[in-house]
């Protein structure tokens, strides 16, 4: 009976977080528009539904009910497997993310948790699945049998390899501050107001992280493999309909990954910035630090222009990785130096 | 170097607060310019009359030729026109017309909203000129 129990519990975490998580990767291209409007002084989308709040559904209709073409050069199994690996492996990010705390069902002595799977090497786990997500890009340009396709996913590749480095090295200083790659045990070293956070020490780090995030999810100053003006939209360029679309939403699903585990690592999770907070429930408190990052992506993304390829190759290796490195270096000896 | 990056921030952070200058057209509209010649128009006179007196100038004036008259005669002697077409498809909004006219009947008007699916609608009469009084009050 217990077994049962627990195989219900776990596909109702499932259904919902995978239910909430495709609702808010649908609301956040409409938040995205709707940010970027506003920042280049126009409404963004306001015609369907009240503030265009039903857009995604509309966008979505019609994503479905377009001609799914597959180019006659193609390698047609890469092609139309590759949408699956990128969508897969954004949404199999969100499994060991802990976005809330436990709570008692009332009635019973139930306890749930609030996280799908909580890992021993949840942080590896999360790197594991994140650069698997690069193959469906660069996998994805390179069998779609066009020339800007194949350069979108060669940029896709090189710059996921440079940026890879130094977002590994960079995590490697709040793993040996935490001692844990498990993300709960991340979470509750953090408790106990904002000052805990690991932001304070590990500024540098949260810094690096960002940047290399940014490029890791292929995100407005670093988005090499889809620079529209270059290369006529890059790695997607063959994609249409539904798999143009899976592509659309992994990368969305990527960037609410990427500004959970943010969350996770340096802003303490579901914790509250203050103690006396701590009766407003945990996941009210991710969900709000989460819209921040996803905020502060857009925002970025309205303000900076795109580097080019040299500028981005140049710049993950002579400035990030270094620093990435000097930030470990420092914080592995005080670590050690403090016992 | 990062205090750029931080102006362009926080530049775009006061834009996205501040209120957006689309104007939303079907709803909110443009007034045309002062000087805008749109769709031409009839005007009456005193009486309720048309004032045209179907002289013809305005169609000896037309550089596209799109204005026909047929003239008629009623029984205190007063010319009108019988017919009155203008192709508004050919015309091109030089405001000759309302220049030549001797008795002020006829007007480019500020109307430019102006759709159908056929030729036919384009193809103005009287009625229609009359009509368009409407929207230049």
């Amino acid at each position: 009976m217990q077994v049962l129990y627990l195989l219900i519990e776990a596909i109702v975490k499932c259904v919902v977080v995978f239910a909430c998580l495709m609702l808010s990767v649908a609301y956040l291209t409409w938040l995205e528009r709707k940010v970027l409007g506003h920042i280049q002084i126009r409404f963004g989308p306001n015609r369907c539904g009240p503030f265009g709040l039903l857009q995604p559904f509309s966008d979505g209709i019609k994503a479905f009910f377009k001609e799914d073409l597959v180019p006659g050069k193609a390698d047609k199994a890469v092609f139309v497997l590759s949408p699956m690996i990128a969508i897969i492996s954004a949404i199999a990010l969100f499994a060991v993310i802990p976005f809330g705390n436990e709570f008692k069902i009332p009635g019973t002595d139930w306890v749930v948790k609030l996280r799908i799977a909580d890992v021993d090497i949840g942080l590896l786990y999360i790197f594991g699945v994140a650069s698997l997500g690069e193959f469906g890009i660069v996998l994805g340009g390179w069998s779609s049998g066009n020339k800007y396709g194949l350069t979108g996913s060669l940029r896709a590749a090189a710059q996921m390899i440079s940026y890879e480095v130094a977002l590994g090295i960079t995590i490697i200083g709040v793993i040996i501050l935490s001692q844990s790659l498990r993300l709960t045990d991340i979470i509750n070293q953090q408790a106990g107001g904002f000052w805990n956070w690991n932001i304070w020490y590990q500024p540098v780090a949260f810094i690096l992280y960002i940047i290399c995030g940014l490029a890791e999810i292929n995100r407005t100053p670093f988005d090499m493999p889809e620079s529209e003006s270059e290369l006529a939209c890059g790695f997607n360029i063959e994609y249409s309909s539904m798999k143009f679309a899976l592509f659309f939403m992994a990368e969305y699903a990527h960037m609410i990954t990427m500004g959970a585990v943010a969350v996770t690592l340096f802003w303490g999770g579901w914790q509250a910035p203050l103690p006396q907070l701590d009766f407003i429930p945990g996941i009210v408190w991710f969900c709000g630090k989460l819209f921040i990052f996803c905020f502060f992506f857009i925002w970025q993304r309205g303000t900076f222009p795109r580097l080019r390829y040299d500028q981005i190759m140049k710049f993950g290796w002579k400035i990030l990785f270094p620093l990435a490195l000097i930030n470990l270096l420092i914080t592995a000896l005080v670590v050690s130096l403090k016992g | 170097m990062i205090v750029p990056l931080l102006k362009g921030l926080a530049f775009t952070l006061g834009r996205f607060f501040s209120r957006p200058i689309t104007i939303q057209y079907p709803e909110q509209k443009v007034p045309p310019a002062k000087r805008w010649r749109g769709i031409q128009y009839f005007e009456k006179d005193e009486k309720g009359q048309l004032k045209c007196v179907a002289c013809g100038l305005c169609m000896a004036v037309c550089p596209s030729q799109c204005i026909s008259i047929v003239t008629a005669e009623n029984e205190q002697g007063r010319r009108y026109p019988l017919t009155y077409e203008l192709d508004a498809l050919r015309c091109i909004f030089c405001g000759y017309c309302e220049e030549a006219c001797p008795v002020n009947a006829i007007f480019v008007g500020k109307n430019y909203e102006w759709v159908a699916r056929e030729r036919a609608p384009f193809l103005m009469n009287t009625e229609k000129l009359l009509d368009q009084k409407k929207y230049n009050p």
